[in-house]
């Protein structure tokens, strides 16, 4: 069964100009998407949408079977709790007062999640690969890409089935990324994910399935392993022969 | 005879050493890429070698530049070699450009001045058509309609493309591009590198390109030089590096840049 559907979607901010036409996406438990686009494409906003941040001009959200209602606070409580996200810049993400504990505890208390939050915090320092020493100290004490396990480790504590990841790994340098890609990787096996980028190198090494948006439309989908061996939209065929590749060419 | 001699050059704060004993050449016409990951100084070489750092720091050694010391030359003498020996494009066109004037007097005036120097001053109808030679030279369509643009009413594709137009307007010798594409959405990357490589072979310029993205780096210049917190970890050419890389910082990049490129697949 589908953890999210998402079904012939549209939205627009203003009613002259449309930012999504007619998406429709569904995440199983298990999944692990990659959402692909250039500026403007309507990723963020999609994932917005997902969040119940924005409501749909038309067509549905669903989670779990259930309409995703952003004014309804019980359902959107137990919604928050499944349902986790990743920013891109792990320098604007994370509270600079606040000790670590106390920012990956931030859904515990929000959620009102009862147990021992200090043993909830401990997991999920080591599920990313954190001393349990950091708990103890400020954001800027880390580098980007301890910060960005940080902001991850403040997403998975409350275990949501989901994982939402936007650009999540855009702003690390090449080294970090593919460490944090391999933490993502590790992670998705407990979680579905649904990484938005327009990295699709990235995408190609994390995701099992693609999504290719494009002005608002989604032009492809499938088993990332078929779109990229075989792309059908003529989009997603720019798409791929733009990317710089490392072989060197012939001059 | 070298364009851009650099020889031992440091950039240092009171108590940091921010680039330490770089030295590297580029002959005219030649492309080189600086490489690393952020702090590892290629910014700051490229500031250092155009007299551009901020006061704070303090640059040692020995910038030669068509035959003159930029280490230690007066504003005067260096306002000089920039706008005819070496022209820069920045990695972000927004900033780079000033947001209250039209796009073609932006161009209009490092060509007028480069005019002027030559001793051949232009104004007028004459500068007016050298600014529309210079948005068609970057192939922007339409370039009376640009040319009366404001940079916000630009796609950042277009406003880079204004960029390398107002460098070109210093017809330089060397073009300095530091990450001149990261800002950018990958197929217009594609379309504006495409457009630095048939410019700078067009033209004979001398390229320094700077980035962290191996394989822009790749299919962009013939040489590297990969640093590392300011240090100096491997150079040669990109064929040669990146093939078989002898330091081991230079082999972690390429295996993180291959991870991420095998995963796409067998395209050649």
């Amino acid at each position: 069964m589908s953890l999210i559907r998402v079904d012939d979607v549209s939205f627009g901010y203003t009613a002259d100009r449309r930012i999504l036409d007619g998406v429709s996406l569904d995440i199983a438990a298990g999944d692990t998407i990659g959402l692909v686009g250039e500026s403007g494409s309507g990723k963020t906003t999609l994932l917005r949408l997902l969040l119940g941040l924005e409501r749909p001009n038309a067509g549905s959200i669903s989670f779990d079977g259930a309409p995703l209602e952003p004014g309804n606070g019980p359902f959107m409580r137990q919604f928050r709790r499944q349902a986790q996200v990743v920013f891109q810049d792990p320098y604007s993400s994370l509270d600079p007062r606040q000790r670590v504990f106390s920012i990956i505890a931030e859904p515990l208390r929000s959620l009102r999640i009862a147990g021992d939050h200090a043993v909830a915090v401990a997991s999920a320092l080591a599920a990313v690969g954190l001393d349990p020493d950091t708990a103890k100290r400020y954001p800027h004490q880390f580098s980007g890409g301890q910060r960005q396990r940080i902001a991850i480790a403040r997403a998975i504590v409350a275990k949501p089935r989901l994982l939402l990841a936007d650009e999540a790994v855009s702003a690390l340098d090449l080294t970090t990324r593919v460490r944090i890609v391999e933490l993502l990787a590790e992670l998705s096996k407990d979680m579905s994910l649904l990484f938005v980028s327009h990295d699709i190198g990235v995408v190609a090494a994390l995701c099992q399935r693609i999504v290719i948006l494009e002005h608002g439309r989604i032009v492809e989908q499938g088993e990332t392993a078929n779109v990229l061996a075989a792309p059908q939209h003529s989009y997603t065929q720019r798409l791929l022969a733009s990317v710089p590749r490392l072989t060197l060419k012939e001059t | 005879m070298s364009l851009l001699r650099v020889d031992s050059l440091s950039v240092q704060t009171s108590d940091t050493v921010l680039v330490s004993n770089l030295s590297f050449s580029l002959a005219p016409g030649e492309r080189l890429g600086l490489i690393g990951e952020s702090g590892s100084g290629k910014s700051l070489t490229a500031l250092a070698m155009t007299g551009l750092l901020p006061r704070q720091l303090d640059a040692s050694g020995s910038v030669l530049l068509a035959g003159e010391e930029v280490i230690g030359g007066s504003d005067r003498q260096l306002n000089t070699l920039r706008g005819t020996a070496v022209a820069m494009v920045f990695q972000e066109p927004l900033t780079a450009l000033d947001p209250l004037m039209r796009v073609g007097k932006q161009i209009a005036e490092p060509a007028a001045r480069r005019a002027k120097r030559d001793g051949t001053p232009i104004m007028g109808g004459a500068l007016d058509a050298t600014v529309i030679d210079l948005l068609l030279e970057v192939a922007l369509p339409d370039p009376q309609r640009i040319a009366q643009a404001y940079p916000h009413e630009l796609s950042g594709g277009q406003r880079q493309r204004v960029a390398i137009a107002m460098a070109l307007a210093c017809k330089p010798d060397l073009l300095i591009a530091d990450e001149p594409t990261t800002a950018l959405d990958v197929t217009t990357q594609a379309e504006i590198l495409g457009l630095l490589d048939g410019l700078v072979r067009k033209r004979d310029m001398a390229l320094l390109f700077i980035s962290h993205d191996l394989p822009v780096v790749a299919n962009t210049v013939e040489r590297v030089v990969v640093l590392r917190r300011g240090e100096t970890v491997e150079t040669g050419l990109v064929a040669d590096v990146f093939a078989q890389p002898r330091h081991d910082y230079t082999r972690s990049l390429l295996q993180a840049a291959r991870s991420f490129d095998d995963a796409l697949g067998g395209k050649r």
